[in-house]
């Protein structure tokens, strides 16, 4: 069994699908950030068998995480202070997302200008669906996009 | 400043007076002769579209003003591979207003964010193509009087014709509308609207036959079969006779029921239908340099 520290301040990511850890690696640019890390595999779950935890080390204020609620709302975000879990953060679909799904219709002015940002919209909330700012061609869920 | 994407872009009530706008031109065309004196539109079409392209010269040039652009993509600077966003910043300095058509859908969206001055989505794709949807609701609004309360049979290519589509999206937000839709299975109108049209509890039904509802209808909107939709000519030469308006057919008709159609036909309606009364598809032309004129007055700001 491996044993990954606790954080002092930062985030835990539990209920990560398990493989999809480094998927959210990229998507909160984790990369981009000089922060301590811990990215578990596979870890055991009672309720899934298998799941991957992020755990990441930084200011509280300096991650937006609403595109978590985007790639899978059953991730569980626990908000670290003082070493201690102070918050159970509940995931809100993001209004408008840049750059994170890319737009797959072949017709779609983004086909052509890859310069132009691929933003999707929120078209309906409780369905869940995006739509392409551009051509409003319905984001899927298959993970192609991402 | 404002610009026309969709033609959900104007409410109810904005659409109400621009169509007000376009009856006071059908009325007195004299008056609006020099309205816009000393304005330019630019027609930038990067796909060839002659109808709606000389619809909007010819609005244009009612209105006193002057037109400039270019026909297909070719002949722009889209050919030396120029974006759309740096076309328009130029398009911007030597015109008062643009008119686009554009193969990809949402260009004329990005020419928009980028532009100086308003932009008219002339049709991108098979995406949204307001200024036809303008046209269908004051033909309808002119000659019926009224917007809503009527049954309204769409005939045709329901799957890829985006006409049909933005004119649901348009007749839906007016009362007791209620929608047949006629084609083959293997054109039907795709599952979001009819379950949109289920989820607002908005009567529909979808019929093979043309003859089986034609009693029933207030309006009947024809369609084309266009061949370029269609991947391989079999099923386009297969599918592309299924639905055709007569006189046999059309006897089964109301007296003040008013047949539609986008233009340009093929063959979907006989020519033979041209001079009955409730054909109103050459006068739907008409309406349309109408709703253009009473558009480029309304986005420019000019007092009338």
């Amino acid at each position: 069994m491996l044993n990954v520290g606790k954080i002092e301040e930062g985030f835990v990511l539990d209920h990560i699908q398990a493989g999809k850890s480094l998927d959210i690696y990229h998507h909160l640019k984790l990369d981009k950030l000089d922060c301590t890390v811990a990215i578990i595999k596979n870890a055991r779950s009672n309720k899934k068998g298998k799941k991957d935890i992020l755990k990441v080390e930084c200011d509280i204020n300096t991650l937006n995480l609403d595109i978590l609620a985007v790639i899978d709302h059953n991730i569980t975000v626990n908000v670290i202070k003082n070493g201690e879990i102070v918050e159970k953060k509940e995931l809100v679909l993001p209004r408008e997302i840049h750059n994170v799904i890319k737009c797959k219709n072949p017709r779609c002015i983004t086909s052509i200008e890859q310069e132009l940002p691929h933003i999707f919209v929120l078209a309906d909330e409780e369905k869940e669906i995006y739509r392409c700012k551009y051509c409003e061609e319905k984001a899927s869920n298959s993970s192609s996009q991402w | 400043m404002r610009h026309l994407m969709n033609p959900l872009d104007f409410s109810v009530e904005e659409l109400d007076r621009l169509f007000d706008l376009a009856n006071r031109i059908e009325a007195d065309p004299a008056r609006y002769a020099h309205a816009c004196e000393g304005k330019k539109l630019a027609t930038c079409f990067y796909e060839p579209s002659t109808r709606t392209r000389l619809s909007f010269e010819a609005a244009m040039l009612n209105l006193g003003g002057q037109v400039l652009g270019f026909s297909d993509a070719g002949s722009s600077s889209a050919a030396k591979g120029e974006s759309v966003s740096d076309t328009i910043r130029i398009i911007s300095c030597y015109a008062d207003i643009c008119a686009m058509r554009h193969p990809k859908e949402g260009a004329p969206m990005v020419a928009a964010s980028r532009s100086g001055i308003p932009v008219i989505n002339a049709g991108d794709g098979g995406h949204q193509h307001p200024t036809q949807t303008l046209t269908d609701l004051l033909t309808i609004r002119s000659l019926k009087g009224r917007l809503g309360g009527f049954t309204i049979g769409l005939c045709g290519d329901l799957k890829f014709g985006r006409t049909v589509h933005s004119l649901i999206n348009a007749l839906i937000r007016y009362p007791d509308v209620s929608f047949l839709f006629i084609s083959p299975s293997e054109l039907k109108v795709p599952d979001y609207i009819t379950d949109m049209l289920t989820e607002r509890h908005i009567p529909y039904e979808e019929v093979i036959r043309l003859e089986d509802c034609m009693p029933r209808l207030d309006l009947l909107y024809m369609t084309r079969v266009q061949k370029e939709r269609f991947f391989n000519e079999e099923d386009y030469v297969r599918l592309k006779d299924f639905y055709i308006l007569d006189k046999a057919k059309l006897s089964a008709a109301r007296e003040d029921m008013l047949v539609l159609h986008p233009l340009p036909r093929v063959n979907e309606i006989s020519v033979e239908v041209d001079d009955d009364p409730r054909a109103v598809y050459f006068k739907q032309a008409q309406y349309g340099v109408y709703v253009r004129m009473a558009l480029i007055l309304t986005l420019l700001e000019i007092e009338n």
